[in-house]
């Protein structure tokens, strides 16, 4: 249905679909702008995440059953892969943010590979920018209130122990990277990857479609083989990426959270 | 990489995927919002404390198997200190019994002489007494029937009885002073 739509413009030659096509989609209720497929599909992630939340640690029991027993392995896979490791003994106190942060994104992530909806909510640059900037506040905010507003900034930039002269190079340098690239690469990662994996993923079912369902001709039938064989082999290789790119974007949360509680590098 | 840069190139025209939507930005705000007040505030907490009952249970359990072994340990360690005990204390009994025994053996053995010394002596006592009595009446009997054997050999001539009394008693002393030996 979608290929159709997309295939369009195209004619007889097969075109691979465009950024255009894939991610600049209408609204579902003509007149209702704001109300994209990618906002539907990040309020979704939100009430999958607090349903399944709920339901596992509405009433939580010692001995775990059911879906408990499922997210609490999230849980622990968040305290002792991203929480611990960066925070330590403030872990138990970060994890509420933690926690909301992985499995809202991986949520968001997986949805790239759900049948029907098939839409990586995070290759829209916003809502990672939006975690990303909230993060980067946090950040901040914690970094003046734990080390002082100039201790802080002088922690920073410049770390004791070196010779006098790379502070020269140095300073410019980790003001950079902290207050400046660290929050937009903190974004930008987890967009390029559902982005990249998206139209990656888009492009082989297309290859499939086209060469066996559109035009199917015994030159191309191969073609479309293939096209399927890598849709699927990129679909699973995908769902580990989205799996990766949360726990990547919680623990670089994490690591900012420990760096601005405690001054050592 | 073909791909990439085509879409790269699209991008420029009609919306770079870079700049964020407006109406996107309040969404993913409000989408986060909502999972941080219900999961992170509300139900994280609730786990976190069940996690640390569940922590509790455990460490108290095995806390609790410590101090069961600990007592039994204690208990098997009373119970062989009070098995020594009783050993020592069975032997000890033994070893005065044995002592008692012989101490009474001896005794036993001693009084048995004493008495046996007492019986002899007594004996001797006796057999003195019988000796002197004996002698007593022997030396009367003697003394009538020499007299007698005396005045029937000799006739009237000794008839007197001073003259007989003194005759008499010469020949016992005379009888004593050399047979005095003999008879002891």
């Amino acid at each position: 249905m979608s290929a159709l739509t997309v295939l369009a413009p195209h004619g007889d030659q097969f075109g691979a679909p465009t950024p255009e096509e894939l991610f600049n989609l209408p609204p579902i209720i003509p007149g209702v702008d704001w109300f994209t497929k990618p906002v539907l599909l990040a309020l979704l992630a939100s009430v999958v995440v607090i349903v399944l939340c709920w339901g596992a640690f509405a009433n939580p029991k010692v001995v775990p059953r059911g879906l408990q027993n499922v997210v609490e392995y999230g849980y622990m896979f968040v305290r002792d892969q991203v929480a611990r490791p960066f925070l330590g003994k403030d872990a138990d106190r970060w994890m509420g943010l933690l926690v909301s942060i992985f499995f809202l994104v991986l949520v968001w992530n997986l949805m790239g590979v759900i049948p029907v909806l098939q839409f990586p909510v995070a290759s829209h640059i916003a809502f990672p920018a939006v975690l990303a900037g909230l993060i980067y506040i946090l950040k901040i905010y914690l970094g003046m209130k734990h080390q002082g507003p100039v201790g802080y900034f002088k922690n920073m930039m410049f770390p004791p122990g070196l010779p006098k002269f790379i502070y020269v190079l140095l300073a410019p340098i980790e003001f950079l990277s902290n207050l400046i690239i660290a929050p937009f690469t903190h974004a930008v990662r987890l967009f390029a990857n559902m982005f990249a994996g998206h139209m990656l993923l888009a492009f082989f079912s297309m290859v499939g479609f086209w060469f066996l369902f559109e035009k199917l001709t015994p030159l191309g039938a191969p073609v479309g083989v293939l096209g399927v064989l890598m849709t699927i082999v990129l679909t699973g290789f995908e769902m580990f990426i989205q799996f990766l790119q949360a726990f990547l974007f919680a623990m670089l949360a994490a690591m900012y959270i420990g760096n601005s509680l405690h001054a050592e590098h | 990489m073909v791909v990439k840069a085509a879409s790269l190139l699209a991008a420029e025209g009609a919306g770079n995927p870079l700049i964020p939507h407006t109406y996107e930005l309040v969404v993913g705000i409000f989408a986060f919002l909502v999972v941080f007040l219900v999961v992170g505030r509300m139900l994280v907490p609730r786990i976190q404390k069940t996690l640390a009952e569940r922590t509790d249970a455990i460490e108290g359990g095995i806390k609790r198997a410590e101090e069961a072994q600990a007592q039994a340990q204690e208990l098997q360690r009373q119970y062989a200190a009070n098995l020594e005990e009783a050993r020592r204390e069975a032997a000890r009994l033994r070893e005065d019994a044995r002592e008692q025994a012989a101490q009474i053996k001896v005794e036993l053995r001693e009084e048995a002489q004493a008495e046996a010394r007492r019986l002899v002596e007594a004996a001797h006592v006796q057999i003195e007494a019988d000796r002197q009595a004996a002698f007593a009446q022997l030396r009367t009997e003697i003394g009538r029937l020499s007299t007698e054997l005396a005045g029937r050999i000799v006739g009237e001539s000794l008839e007197d009885e001073a003259r007989q009394s003194r005759i008499v008693d010469r020949f016992l002393d005379e009888l004593e002073s050399s047979n005095a030996q003999a008879v002891r």
